[in-house]
């Protein structure tokens, strides 16, 4: 069982998905909680309340749009106020709107990469003035197989991928001497709410295409996040860690 | 308050006892580049147990501005 009891771990899109699966097992493993979605609300703080019942851990309800750069102020400051410290960062919330070439509009440019890159550095940099206090944190940013690989219709959320893993090398490079690490993690196909809308013959082709032969499940992420937050990786940097089960695209 | 911020600088820049605080200028002196100024605001965070504003850092282009703005930041709480 890895341990991140007296961690302070901040979870940016953590109300589905892969962030709310994070969620759940940092906070068994014993993590106090800065929580963020983009919309609040009876869900959002019911989510919260359930991991304090069942793992007994502090968690902070966050919400807001990840895309403004106050919100990554705001999770920086919840964690200050209530812990006084943040060990772990996971970049998480994203966008997924595809768009072939030729029907891509201004406000899905911007809005992707405002969710999907703009959040990443606007997290880090506060995220990493709080982790330099103690002289250690790890940053988790999630990033995908389409940000390494491309693929038809996924121009922006594609180049926005990429610019996560830039953002990560980068910033693994600026954050070294300080003892905080900067980690991208890229899924492959993962069962979530994004890929829920995709046709079926789609879905199949994209399921021949993985050589384990299954979806991904949002804990195969969750568990590489938890490795990369615990003391397990205390010298793993700037790394981008495909999880895709083998799949090529 | 002003002793505790000069004695942060002294830590983060190695300035010495006794230094022109007048010299105390960001991209100027020996040590205080966008790097230092992070581990600067880190130190004066921890300090003064706070947490700064974007645009307070930002403008914190000297000594004297840092002592000013501080100031303002603890009288806020």
């Amino acid at each position: 069982m890895v341990d991140l009891s007296g961690k302070i771990a901040a979870i940016t899109g953590a109300s589905r998905g892969i962030g709310w699966t994070t969620a759940q097992t940092f906070a068994k493993a014993g993590a106090s909680l800065v929580l963020n979605a983009r919309r609040g609300g009876e869900v959002f703080e019911a989510r919260c309340q359930e991991l304090r019942d069942k793992y007994g851990v502090a968690v902070v309800a966050c919400p807001g749009d990840v895309g403004d750069p106050m919100t990554a102020q705001a999770i920086a400051k919840a964690a200050f106020s209530e812990f006084r410290a943040l060990d772990v960062m996971v970049n998480n919330a994203g966008v997924l709107n595809d768009g072939l070439i030729g029907m891509i509009s201004e406000e899905q440019v911007r809005s992707t990469m405002a969710t999907n890159l703009e959040a990443v550095i606007w997290c880090t940099q506060a995220a990493g003035r709080l982790m330099k206090r103690r002289k250690q944190g790890s940053i988790i940013n999630l990033t995908s197989i389409i940000g390494t690989n491309g693929n038809v219709g996924q121009v922006v959320y594609g180049a926005s991928k990429a610019g996560v893993i830039g953002a990560t090398l980068s910033a693994a490079k600026e954050l070294a001497d300080s003892n905080i690490r900067v980690n991208a993690i890229a899924p492959g196909y993962i069962e979530t709410d994004m890929i829920r809308a995709i046709p079926e013959a789609t879905h199949q082709e994209r399921l021949n295409s993985i050589g384990m032969g299954r979806v991904g499940t949002p804990q195969d992420i969750a568990n590489t996040a938890l490795f990369l937050a615990s003391d397990l990786s205390t010298y793993v940097t700037g790394q981008v860690i495909g999880i895709d089960g083998g799949m090529l695209i | 308050m002003k002793q505790h911020i000069l004695d942060v600088f002294r830590d983060v820049f190695s300035a010495p006892t006794g230094v022109d605080t007048n010299k105390l200028i960001y991209n100027d002196y020996p040590g205080w580049d966008s790097v230092g100024h992070m581990t600067l605001v880190a130190a004066l965070e921890e300090k003064f147990d706070c947490m700064l504003e974007m645009d307070d850092i930002l403008d914190m282009s000297s000594y004297a501005k840092v002592c000013e703005i501080m100031s303002r930041v603890i009288a806020d709480g």
